[in-house]
């Protein structure tokens, strides 16, 4: 990773961490508004950092610009007059800050103190065991950070990814089969039984991707029924 | 070859989703909370991308991130809808003021 690359992680992760810091620690529901705009582009850069560039562009086009600006007119439509700051008062503040800083503290220690990317963990013999095809450092070099076109294809239940080089690299040769072949089960069409001669396909998310087409469609009818009904002000 | 591994990215995650939950739970405006809600899902996202670039996870951890996003904007449109109604019948937006189930 080059100097430029580092100096453009860092000052995206202070801006992550400091944004959110922000939306929690602000009053003013404004200013929480643009806080949280900070810190949602400052992640898409982060995704276009670790090589999804797809999802970073999502990221910026859906969150940034279709969610926030939803926001951004709630705050408008409800925020008259005093209600544009509801204050909590200092003493849940304080507490409230404390146990976030324990919670924090715990979180981020479980999660440090895994080594993700050891040489020979549990993660590598995973990939050698399903996929056959040694995985380096996720699916795509740097360099090459294109992912629209693996992604527009595994919604279609195609993975090119991950079936290419099912054939030229063989499991078996590499390292020792993870998944013991039981002697009496029948050899084709079971789940966790591969071996080199007839690769297995993998799938992909085709059916995931028409229930969240439908789900849109009704959450936007559901939407619109909720936010036109008749106004009942009890005053 | 990686100057920078995972952990860094999994803290940022740890710190977005630490972040959202105290939103969530100590903001008394109602668009405060929802807003909590798409700080813990970009702090999930992240770790999703993280794992999809620096374990085997691949591919599949992308198309994750994209089916939280497409769901986390349907839970923003929903959610508002709602949030707008609770405004329309009770004035205000302070979720503290919906207690009309309390009896």
């Amino acid at each position: 990773m080059s100097t430029a690359e580092f100096i453009l992680f860092w000052l995206f992760a202070a801006l992550t961490c400091g944004g959110a810091i922000a939306v929690c620690v602000s009053q003013n529901v404004v200013r929480m508004a643009f806080s949280l705009v900070l810190t949602l582009g400052s992640t898409a850069v982060l995704f276009l950092l670790l090589g999804a560039d797809f999802v970073g562009a999502t990221q910026l086009l859906v969150y940034v610009g279709g969610t926030l600006v939803l926001i951004v007119f709630g705050v408008m439509l409800t925020a008259t007059g005093p209600f544009t700051r509801i204050k909590s008062s200092a003493a849940d503040g304080i507490l409230s800050g404390l146990i976030g800083v324990v919670f924090l503290f715990i979180v981020a220690s479980t999660v440090t103190s895994v080594d993700w990317d050891g040489g020979e963990g549990v993660a590598h013999k995973i990939a050698f065991g399903t996929h056959g095809k040694a995985v380096e450092s996720g699916f795509n070099p740097t360099q090459q950070g294109n992912t629209t076109r693996q992604l527009g294809l595994s919604f279609l239940s195609l993975r090119p990814d991950r079936d290419l080089n099912l054939g030229a690299q063989p499991a078996s040769s590499k390292v020792p089969n993870t998944a013991p072949v039981v002697p009496g089960a029948p050899a084709t069409g079971m789940p966790g039984v591969t071996s080199p001669s007839e690769p297995k396909l993998s799938t992909g998310y085709l059916l995931p991707f028409e229930i969240v087409s439908v789900h849109l469609l009704v959450v936007l009818v559901g939407a619109a029924y909720l936010a036109r009904t008749k106004r009942r002000t009890k005053s | 070859m990686q100057a920078i591994g995972p952990n860094p990215f999994l803290f940022i995650g740890a710190v977005l989703f630490v972040c959202g939950v105290v939103c969530m739970t100590t903001k008394r405006n109602g668009i405060g909370v929802l807003m909590g809600v798409e700080l813990v899902l970009n702090g999930a996202n992240l770790n999703f991308i993280t794992f999809s670039r620096f374990t085997p996870l691949g591919l599949d951890g992308q198309v994750f991130s994209l089916f939280v996003i497409v769901l986390a904007a349907a839970e923003a449109a929903v959610a508002l809808a709602i949030a707008l109604n609770f405004y329309n019948n009770h004035l205000t937006i302070d979720v503290d003021r919906g207690d009309d189930l309390h009896g």
